[in-house]
């Protein structure tokens, strides 16, 4: 498949980005201040994340929508309300997660923002549920743009009047240049911050005027940085389709009516897990020492039993240390219990640590 | 003070009698990224040219640093241990890593120039 690059790639470049490949995209890994600085000014001012990448999907249909979706989202979606937006999951029939994502209750319908290396198969998929009446269109004349940190509402609301009245978790369409956009306060930083899809003839300029305002440029390093600080999962390394939510410790992103009821794929598996207790578990990891746990490193219990893996880490910019994440059978996943973890042929301490590191500061 | 030799892993390296102190070029500072944790060998270790001998971490990868020359292992900077940052700021100077005694003084023939080493970096970007 040929590299894609997202509308913004020039744009980018002239800001200093290196590229690299990412989900079949050429994307901006950091820009001319690197990733600590990107991800300390994302914390303390502003950033903004090109995001254009990621699936825009869009649904429509009757109430049977509802019904449909509800066999791969365990969520309740009679729940949500018009511009309302939910984090959940796709699930399969092991109850394995085949995406993460984040659902909106449209007009006509559901918008889900889906993971770009996923977005193919999460359509297939998602089709497979849906009724012959039932609309779906993955936009590719939109581009997604993130504006996460402190200082995004005082910036965005004085390009986009009214944004300050979005509660997070919550969209509306707005006005740019004569344009409709659609806005949702909403992000992956553990930030205040918006999500903008913007038809592509407008993203540049949109993007432009958000530099002038200062909102620094920030690259996949430091989203990754910055979503690990905050607890949050990547997909493909903390969750995939082997993975149920119970034991990505994501409970609750499966509504309590579904917790209940089931009626959604892998329901069996899900429903044991949520009754027994998974044997493995997600958990936050903080290695003590001065090393950083990466992917795929082997945890083992204080006796030296292999309990587990990690399943992402790195350096914490705005903790000022070490951070991990990974899966632990349960019976080693409480708070503050020490652990090893094998780095460079050595056994390092470790302990399980509680989510975020990094405290979150979301407009209610 | 000898002028500074360089490797082909990105360790510059310079002589004072039978002592060379070592560090990572500016170039590899720019290819790692933010130096979160740096790992240096211990003093009175022995080590020999091309292995290596402690780790840099940056926010992207861990690298091991090769060891451009034989020799015994003197002293390393603490400095950059507590404070590794330091290292993406002054690569080439205070943020130097350890010095060590030269085993066998020809080891510094393989190394290059300042002019050889850019033109190496220019041939070989990554």
């Amino acid at each position: 498949m040929q590299t894609q690059k997202t509308i913004l790639y020039n744009f980018h470049k002239n800001l200093g980005a290196k590229f690299v490949p990412f989900a079949g995209y050429e994307m901006p890994i950091q820009y001319k201040d690197g990733i600590v600085k990107e991800h300390i000014s994302t914390r303390e001012s502003a950033g903004f994340f090109d995001v254009s990448h990621m699936g825009q999907l869009f649904l429509s249909g009757d109430k049977a929508l509802e019904n449909s979706l509800e066999k791969i989202i365990p969520l309740d979606l009679k729940e949500i309300k018009l511009n309302q937006s939910k984090y959940s999951f796709l699930i399969n029939n092991k109850g394995g997660v085949i995406d993460d994502l984040i659902i909106t209750r449209t007009e006509k319908g559901f918008n889900i923002i889906l993971n770009a290396a996923c977005k193919e198969n999460d359509i297939k998929e998602i089709v497979k549920c849906l009724k012959p009446e039932h609309k779906y269109d993955l936009k590719n004349d939109l581009s997604l743009i993130a504006i996460q940190g402190p200082k995004s509402e005082s910036i965005l609301e004085s390009i986009v009047c009214g944004v300050n009245k979005l509660k997070f978790m919550n969209g509306n369409h707005f006005q740019f240049e004569n344009k409709r956009i659609y806005i949702t306060r909403s992000g992956y930083t553990g930030e205040d911050g918006f999500e903008v899809s913007i038809t592509n003839s407008k993203a540049e300029s949109f993007t432009k005027l958000l530099v002038e305002k200062g909102v620094k440029p920030i690259g996949l390093g430091a989203r990754d940085t910055l979503r690990l600080e905050a607890g949050l999962c990547l997909y493909g390394h903390d969750l995939n389709e082997n993975i149920n939510p119970i034991q990505a410790n994501l409970k609750w992103a499966i509504s309590k009516r579904r917790r209940e009821e089931g009626g959604f794929n892998g329901w069996e598996n899900i429903r044991e897990d949520l009754k027994n207790g998974a044997s493995k578990i997600r958990v936050g990891i903080k290695p003590l020492g001065r090393i950083i746990a990466r992917e795929g490193t082997k945890i083992f219990s204080s006796n030296g039993e292999e309990i587990g893996v990690i399943t992402s880490g790195t350096f914490g910019p705005s903790v000022n240390s070490s951070v991990a994440m990974g899966y632990v059978k349960s019976e080693f996943s409480k708070i503050n219990n020490k652990i090893l973890l094998g780095v460079r042929g050595k056994k390092h301490d470790a302990a399980v640590s509680e989510l975020p590191f990094y405290k979150k500061s979301y407009v209610k | 003070m000898s002028e500074k030799k360089f490797s082909k892993q990105h360790e510059w390296l310079t002589v004072d009698g039978e002592i060379a102190t070592i560090g990572i070029t500016k170039h590899a500072t720019e290819m790692l990224g933010d130096i979160v944790f740096v790992e240096l060998p211990e003093k009175g270790k022995n080590v020999e040219k091309d292995g290596h001998a402690g780790v840099v971490e940056s926010t992207k990868a861990a690298s091991d640093i090769y060891i451009p020359i034989s020799g015994e292992i003197t002293e390393g900077n603490q400095s950059i241990v507590d404070n590794p940052s330091a290292v993406n700021k002054d690569p080439e100077g205070g943020a130097w890593f350890f010095k060590m005694k030269i085993k066998n003084k020809s080891d510094l023939d393989s190394l290059m120039s300042k002019a050889d080493y850019d033109k190496f970096v220019t041939e070989n970007p990554n």
